[in-house]
């Protein structure tokens, strides 16, 4: 009983903690597959997460939070779009730079407005997303394994989680069943054919990287408005990267996406459930080890486990009409 | 005469200081096909643009069907019936053949519908003009042929009337480019209007009802295809008398330069792309290897001169080995007399943003002559690489200008400068003239024929038959990565083209 009770507590923080990389990750998909490399989903959650918290803390609304996070994260997902769309600009120098401008600003404003030391002020419960209790959950929790299945790891997470998971099958949809769909993953695989059909290259992807915007926005605004109860400074830790590797380990598809998210989540879940745990056979194993299992893991799987990924192949390419 | 479906009147387009088209008038009768020729950079392409709405020409005027028209994007052309097959096809690899179709003409939000739609639509025109292909095959399963086709239906799907083909035989083999004729000439009875453009003067005089001329920008003639000849539009393209077949004297072969045996090369995915290849250069001829793009020809030449290795056989550079299947220092081989003009000038010949003196030498840099000590001896790089320029007339003659500004041809004769003025014992040349004008055509046929007559040892590969006939002294085909037969130089086209086709094998073998 106390082994099932623990599974699904790791299960349920593997959810958790997978729900903000799902969000970039899928947020990097849109971008990608339209031809442009985003390795800025890291600087645009940071701010989507200043943003949101900010505005909640201001408004005393969660809703108002998630409106200007996204809004705040869409235009720095436009700053990129004109540097490598209209200025035809490295997307990686474009990128970088945007994270470099995200985690800076962030704490200069905060500490300007709030005075904190960067963070925001902590949010009442009111100001957040609390978790959501599916109908039932409580009358099943005594039934076993299906019963806790359903209380302890379905139910209780805040909506942005239920969205991220919704937004997957959504994305798959978007991507193979609509005209969309079919233009975006045309210009990321040969723009000249797009702008020969008469599609205008530079909207598709500019609508492209709005999607991510709004992605990078609402994974901000989880960690920020439901994982904790504020901003606080660098908080993303790396996530942002983390989800480009989730991106490239599942070949730019939605549903591996998920996946691969899930499985990094789960990585970092049992790192955390594992720390000053000793282990049959290894004994005690070191906090610090323990916390870079999930990275260590990344690089071996990234490095043998996937076989050839190929990513978008005007991908990173700025297009230019050829004489 | 019949009504004209397209009219251009003044049209005036430059780039920069480059007037691309001067004061064009053109007039395209419906239901005819219409060639246009003219070298490299002599404006065909820049045109043919203006009119599919990627480029805004400066000044003039288009009339389609006698109404003037005003086309912006590609978008107006499509709607005023101009479909446009491109050079390099437009087409998303890792699309199915439908996918590609309907991108830009969706009829539908929801791609289902638009699809159930685009079918029987591509049926009904697979089965008027005779263009089949399997709707749910992925594009980079097709062959070339197949794909062109897919970039005709795209066309004919928007409901072109007029369709433009730019440089369509290019890729084909002349079996796939027969075909392709014969399907313009059934889109023409349907009353389509076509416009060929080409540098190719044999596929405009098969097919083309009229042919008009371009150089530099202008049209200097427009021809009735039936009251012309290869010599006169040839002269009318270059704007002086060319020499379409080169003069050579009776070879004299004399020791085996070059002796290759059994040797096998694989290529990068593990297929066998050379298979157990045999053959001998000797001193004094030229050898052509003939076939279809792809039959291993690429690999053969890679692995000769040391880029690529080989899984087995062996080479004999002068009676001495070749380490073909261990590691093989191109720069060794060119010091052992083994020079190599690269098919892909772009990739493997020439670093397009160095400037023109650097590339000259490129690969002999070592060289005490160029050298001062440890450093480069810029001075003497630069008179030799003018000597070249001089002797090569290589165009502008510049040797401080940046490779990639000098036009296709001028690059390539700046590889076949390097490599033959270092006067080796073997030649290994591929494509010579891959995107080369009529007139450096000739000037580059000549010199191979010199390398041979100064008693040099030269293996031509090429994918134009005409160049293969014109200048080999014995031609091998090959096929499959096998040769499959040896001919001389009198061999008939059909005769090569069956064996390229790899005919006569499956014949034997049934």
């Amino acid at each position: 009983m106390e082994f099932v009770d623990t599974v699904i507590n790791i299960l349920n923080s593997t959810i958790r903690v997978s729900v903000p990389l799902l969000l970039a990750c899928l947020a990097g998909l849109y971008s990608e597959r339209s031809g442009v490399f985003d390795i800025g989903l890291e600087g645009k959650m940071l701010a989507g997460a200043f943003a949101g918290a900010a505005a909640a803390a201001v408004f005393q609304s969660a809703w108002i939070g998630l409106g200007i996070g996204m809004l705040i994260s869409v235009m720095l997902s436009l700053v990129h779009g004109f540097a490598s769309i209209t200025h035809r600009g490295n997307q990686i120098v474009s990128g970088v730079a945007i994270n470099f401008i995200a985690a800076g600003s962030t704490i200069i404003l905060g500490q300007a407005w709030f005075n904190q030391g960067g963070r925001t002020p902590s949010l009442p419960p009111e100001a957040r997303f609390g978790s959501i209790e599916l109908p039932g959950a409580d009358a099943l929790r005594d039934v076993p394994v299906i019963g806790q299945l359903y209380s302890g790891l379905l139910s209780g997470h805040s909506l942005l989680a239920y969205v991220a998971f919704l937004a997957v099958p959504f994305t798959w949809w978007v991507l193979f069943r609509t005209r969309f769909g079919l233009r975006l993953r045309a210009v990321g695989e040969n723009p000249a054919a797009v702008d020969t059909a008469g599609i205008s290259v530079a909207w598709l992807r500019y609508r492209a990287v709005i999607c991510t915007g709004v992605l990078t926005g609402v994974a901000g605004c989880y960690m920020a408005l439901s994982q904790n109860a504020g901003f606080v400074k660098d908080m993303t830790a790396g996530r942002g990267y983390i989800a480009l590797a989730a991106l490239i380990f599942a070949k730019w598809k939605p549903v591996p996406a998920m996946f691969a998210c899930l499985l990094f989540g789960f990585l970092d879940a049992l790192s955390i459930r594992l720390q000053g745990t000793p282990l049959p056979l290894i004994g005690r194993v070191p906090v610090q080890l323990m916390q870079a299992l999930p990275y260590i893991l990344t690089v071996i799987l990234l490095a043998g486990f996937i076989g050839k990924a190929i990513p978008p192949r005007a991908g990173g390419v700025p297009y230019v009409k050829e004489r | 005469m019949a009504q004209a479906a397209i009219e251009l009147i003044g049209i005036n387009k430059s780039f920069g200081t480059v007037q691309a088209n001067r004061d064009i008038n053109l007039v395209i009768e419906r239901g005819t096909i219409r060639g246009i020729v003219g070298e490299n950079g002599a404006g065909k392409s820049t045109l043919m643009s203006i009119l599919y709405g990627f480029y805004q020409a400066d000044s003039g005027d288009i009339k389609v069907d006698g109404k003037p028209v005003s086309i912006k994007t590609p978008n107006d052309a499509i709607a005023l019936g101009i479909g446009m097959v491109h050079q390099h096809f437009m087409l998303v690899q890792n699309f199915t053949v439908i996918e590609n179709v309907i991108l830009g003409a969706e009829s539908e939000a929801l791609l289902n519908k638009s699809i159930a739609k685009a079918r029987s639509e591509l049926e009904r025109l697979e089965r008027e003009y005779g263009l089949e292909v399997d709707p749910d095959a992925v594009i980079e399963e097709l062959p070339v042929g197949l794909q062109q086709r897919v970039e005709i239906l795209k066309a004919l799907y928007r409901g072109a009337e007029i369709l433009i083909l730019d440089e369509p035989t290019g890729v084909l083999t002349p079996a796939e480019a027969d075909h392709l004729f014969r399907i313009l000439e059934q889109l023409k009875q349907q009353g389509k209007t076509i416009v060929l453009i080409t540098h190719k003067l044999r596929e405009i005089m098969a097919i083309t009802d009229t042919v008009s001329v371009m150089r530099q920008g202008t049209i200097v003639a427009t021809r009735e295809t039936a009251k012309t000849t290869v010599e006169e539009l040839a002269e009318l393209m270059v704007g002086r008398r060319v020499l379409l077949q080169v003069d050579k004297g009776e070879p004299r072969p004399a020791e085996v330069k070059l002796s290759v045996k059994d040797l096998t090369v694989k290529d990068s995915r593990g297929v066998t792309m050379v298979d157990n290849v045999s053959f001998d250069v000797r001193a004094g001829e030229i050898v052509g290897i003939a076939g279809v793009a792809g039959n291993g020809q690429s690999e053969l030449i890679e692995a000769i001169s040391g880029i690529r290795r080989a899984v087995s056989g062996n080479v004999m550079l002068d009676g001495k080995p070749i380490d073909v299947t261990g590691v093989c220092d191109p720069g060794e081989l060119r010091e052992r007399g083994l020079a190599h003009v690269p098919e892909d000038r772009h990739h493997v010949g020439l670093v397009l943003a160095f400037e023109e003196n650097e590339n000259s030498i490129l690969g002999y840099h070592d060289q005490p002559k160029y050298l001062k000590g440890p450093f480069l001896d810029i001075d003497a790089i630069r008179n030799d690489a003018r000597e070249k320029i001089e002797k090569f007339d290589i165009r502008p003659g510049d040797c401080r200008l940046r490779t990639a500004n000098f036009s296709g041809g001028n690059q390539q004769k700046i590889v076949l400068a390097r490599e033959m003025e270092q006067n080796p014992e073997v030649l290994v040349v591929g494509q010579p003239t891959r995107g080369v004008d009529v007139g450096a055509i000739e000037f580059i046929h000549k010199q191979l024929i010199a390398m041979r007559d100064r008693g040099k040892a030269v293996l031509l590969i090429s994918v134009e038959l005409d160049e293969i006939r014109s200048l080999s002294d014995r031609i091998l085909v090959m096929f499959d990565g096998r040769i499959v037969g040896e001919r001389g130089p009198e061999a008939t086209e059909g005769e090569l083209g069956l064996l390229m086709a790899g005919v006569e094998q499956q014949e034997a073998a049934e």
